[in-house]
């Protein structure tokens, strides 16, 4: 089974890179940018074919090791 | 006193500590990180300062999950020291065992120079060979060293008077001139409420003989080293 994790820092969190990155897109002259926020995707392949089964197991990676939820928020989607 | 210097993969100021903590009159040991128990007698764990993993996914993230770990946080709920530096800073907040976390400097620049630190209290077994106020020249070399936290428990550090360190200059000001990342309140280093753990960005172990440009860093270990002759 694949999955997708997702992790975005959360509202109000500074985003230095973020920043730098919006700035570089305005350089280049792309129009419309009105802010951009750094996130990281994983993608995970998992032994299991039972859902809830992965679920659990992705919010335990999530909680323990893939975000830190002082900072960032996490989604995760299965299937696809 | 006897200190165990902790290796992760990647950690790189792991001699430098352990020749500060010589210097000061500990004995000192080093564990690897996927060791499971600390030494018999171990009185301080360090969490020196290097790239643990090399910063993949966040800095100390990895670091933080270490077996070694499990024994750490057991010794630091048993009032045992803990001394975090730089990476091991980042590493201690990943652990668990200080609030907030260290993120990519405001500025987005490495930094890699002297810095000044006022010591914000010297009642602690890591400060009592300082002064109250006094303003300690040492170094810092980080790129994630901007302390964050949320607004209750940055009000809780303050409140029960958990920062150690802040940056300053050299007068001892603490002002947004002398800060060197973006940290919030200037925060260089914090305690636990117990005040036996610390956790802090600037190098200390770099001052330790004038040979190299200063001794202020030594004040640290040899106030720990004291603290556990007391």
């Amino acid at each position: 089974m694949k999955a997708r994790v997702t992790v975005t820092l959360k509202n109000g969190v500074l985003d230095p890179q973020g920043k730098a990155i919006e700035g570089a897109l305005k350089s280049l002259g792309i129009d419309g940018v009105e802010s951009v926020r750094q996130g990281k995707v994983f993608d995970i392949e998992l032994s299991t074919a039972d859902k809830a089964a992965a679920e659990t197991a992705l919010k335990a990676a999530c909680d323990k090791l893939l975000a830190n939820t002082v900072i960032e928020n996490y989604r995760v989607e299965i299937g696809g | 006193m006897k200190a165990a210097v902790i290796t992760f993969p990647g950690s790189n100021r792991d001699g430098d500590v352990a020749k500060a903590l010589k210097q000061a009159g500990a004995a000192v040991v080093h564990v690897w990180h996927a060791d499971t128990e600390l030494p018999a007698g171990t009185d301080l764990v360090v969490l020196p300062g290097g790239f643990s993993y090399g910063d993949y996914l966040r800095t100390g993230a990895i670091a933080g999950r270490a077996h070694i770990m499990d024994a750490t946080r057991a010794h630091a709920a048993r009032g045992g020291y803990v001394l975090g530096i730089c990476n091991g800073f980042q590493i201690a907040c990943e652990a668990g065992l200080l609030p907030g976390i260290l993120v990519r400097n405001a500025h987005l620049k490495f930094v890699c120079r002297r810095q000044h630190l006022t010591v914000e209290r010297n009642d602690t077994p890591f400060a009592r060979a300082y002064a109250k106020g006094q303003a300690i020249d040492v170094c810092i070399a980080h790129g994630e060293g901007n302390y964050i936290a949320d607004a209750e428990t940055l009000a809780r550090l303050e409140g029960e008077g958990l920062v150690a360190f802040r940056y300053a200059d050299a007068q001892g000001k603490v002002t947004a001139e002398a800060n060197p990342n973006g940290s919030l309140n200037n925060i260089a280093g914090i305690y636990s409420p117990g005040f036996n753990v610390l956790g802090l960005m600037p190098h200390p172990e770099n001052l330790i003989d004038s040979l190299v440009g200063g001794t202020d860093g030594r004040g640290l270990f040899d106030s720990l080293v004291a603290a556990r002759a007391a």
